[in-house]
């Protein structure tokens, strides 16, 4: 028996007066990879913000191995948006990953030498340790999301929140970041990953979860990755372009 | 010491307590929150006054503490209430520094407080006014409180240096981590406002504004570690004291001005020259290189 890592139940909240979530419920089982999918503007991130305590709450209760986030925050390691951070910030890659390790550093003490080796390890896992000390300025797009990938590995969770890790990167980018996220599956850890292209769910991810201010379905992908889950969750926002049984969606609000 | 070393020692502190503060201003794009505060302190020194009825230094920390946070709750407030953020800051910082004018003007009008004194600041006559500390001797009281400010600031700045690093490059990320953002954010408004209560008598509110921000702003040009920004700043804001009052002698003008003028210039000296973002180093780096970093 396999069991639940994050329950979530009846939670809504929102977003300068407009409710963007309401009523969302799901339970995600130890060792999944799952996609949070749905249309610009469902709520995918307030979602992942709202359930780490980073947005407030109306109702509902988010529990992490049947305790609160207070507890769990230790096993828990967030990947926000490339862009929420300015990256002409004076620091190199390093560091930055160095920073994953902060939380368990403790008050008053610099880093050691053992947490810069950890952060090390992290960059040689998703090839970048010839660009630690690089200026985070100087990398590329998906340099950048390779050192928030790394910064996650050195928090070493069990459990992984991760919000557009693959949005506008290089190929080799997502090839690096799904051979991670495999590798963790692998070793038993929970992923949450809110992503954008719904041709390569099947592909990447064991179980989805469809949002637009509900949940409109969450399961196995080879379950409930149907088209009519699709058409109910993104509405009339988009069009199909039929490619025989490929899915191609495009969102008309782009 | 000489009268002219006790006004370089005393705008040296206000360069240095700034800059340092400065850093972080810049860093976490709040330059314009210390322009509200450089106002509003008139306020909190105003109400530390009346209680007080003396011009003394810790209860004038005390007054500004107050008046920087209620600015920064206040802020805060109105733009989760749908508010533009730089809106408010123009709303609150024009509302609490008028209402310390006509405090000023009304109920506590008198030759130690006035309006003109607390936005151009005089500090010719700040070596008039000393105290005595035990083994340092007589010591002007506006250095002495610029000193301790300056131990308090770089106290905070050592002591939380990875948190103020985390919360100012990547506030969710500190807060998923469990470091107290919000707090962070009050401790550091709050020393936005012991510098700038401390710097008022020597460079007055206005010119507290060019220190905080111009020198940090420059640092940021010159370099990619955040720990040499801090160095450079500090001396930089150093550097503008010296100069200003060099300029100051030379022309027989405002100290504080001048002084002021002197970071415009650091600034725009960097922006010609710095290596990494300067015009020039722009315009001669090779084609190639450019397209590179264009790309």
């Amino acid at each position: 028996m396999v069991s639940s890592v994050i329950n979530v139940d009846d939670l809504s909240a929102s977003y300068q007066k407009n409710k963007v979530l309401n009523d969302v419920g799901f339970e995600v089982k130890e060792g999944t990879i799952t996609a949070i999918v749905g249309p610009n503007g469902a709520g995918k991130s307030t979602l992942i913000k709202t359930m780490l305590g980073l947005h407030p709450k109306l109702t509902g209760k988010v529990s992490f191995w049947g305790s609160s986030f207070k507890t769990a925050k230790k096993k828990i390691g967030y990947v926000p948006q490339r862009g929420s951070v300015d990256w002409d910030f004076p620091t190199d890659a390093l560091d930055v990953v160095t920073m994953g390790l902060y939380g368990k550093i403790g008050w008053f003490r610099i880093p050691s030498k053992k947490d810069k080796e950890k952060a090390m390890n992290a960059l040689k896992k998703m090839g970048m340790e010839a660009y630690a000390h690089r200026q985070i300025s100087q990398l590329s797009g998906g340099q950048q999301q390779r050192v928030f990938l790394a910064r996650a590995l050195a928090q070493d969770a069990e459990l992984y929140f991760m919000d557009e890790p693959l949005a506008g990167v290089d190929a080799s980018t997502e090839k690096a970041i799904m051979t991670i996220l495999k590798e963790l599956k692998s070793n038993g850890k929970t992923v949450l990953v809110v992503h954008h292209d719904l041709q390569t769910v099947p592909e990447y991810f064991d179980h989805v979860l469809f949002l637009n201010k509900t949940v409109y379905a969450y399961g196995e992908t080879e379950e409930v990755f149907t088209k009519d889950n699709i058409a109910t969750t993104y509405g009339g926002d988009m069009q199909w372009v039929g490619k025989g049984d490929q899915y191609v969606i495009q969102s008309t609000s782009h | 010491m000489s009268y002219s070393m006790w006004i370089i020692l005393t705008a040296s502190l206000v360069g240095l307590s700034c800059g340092l503060i400065g850093v972080f201003l810049i860093l976490r794009k709040q330059a314009m929150m210390a322009d509200g505060i450089s106002h509003t302190v008139l306020l909190g020194i105003v109400l530390a006054y009346m209680v007080t009825q003396e011009v003394s230094g810790p209860a004038m920390l005390i007054g500004g503490i107050f008046a920087g946070i209620l600015t920064a709750f206040l802020v805060q407030t109105l733009s989760s209430l749908k508010v533009r953020h730089d809106a408010s800051l123009g709303i609150v910082f024009t509302s609490l520094f008028a209402i310390g004018v006509i405090l000023i003007s009304t109920s506590v009008g008198n030759v130690h407080l006035d309006v003109k004194h607390a936005l151009m600041g005089e500090i010719t006559f700040i070596p008039f006014t000393t105290m005595d500390i035990p083994l340092i001797g007589s010591i002007p009281k506006a250095t002495a409180l610029l000193l301790l400010v300056l131990l308090v600031v770089i106290f905070f700045i050592v002591a939380f240096y990875k948190e103020w690093k985390i919360t100012s490059f990547d506030a969710a990320l500190a807060a998923s981590l469990g470091i107290p953002v919000i707090f962070f954010h009050y401790l550091f408004m709050t020393l936005v406002s012991v510098t700038t209560v401390a710097s008022f008598d020597a460079v007055g509110a206005i010119l507290v504004v060019a220190m905080l921000i111009t020198p940090a702003a420059a640092a940021y040009l010159w370099t990619d570690k955040l720990i040499v920004m801090l160095f450079l700043s500090g001396g930089f804001g150093v550097l503008s004291a010296i100069i200003g009052y060099w300029i100051a002698t030379w022309l027989d003008t405002s100290i504080s001005g001048s002084m002021a003028l002197a970071t415009g210039c650091i600034f725009f000296v960097t922006f010609l020259l710095s290596p990494k973002h300067g015009l020039i180093s722009r315009l001669v780096r090779p084609a190639e290189l450019r397209e590179e970093q264009e790309a």
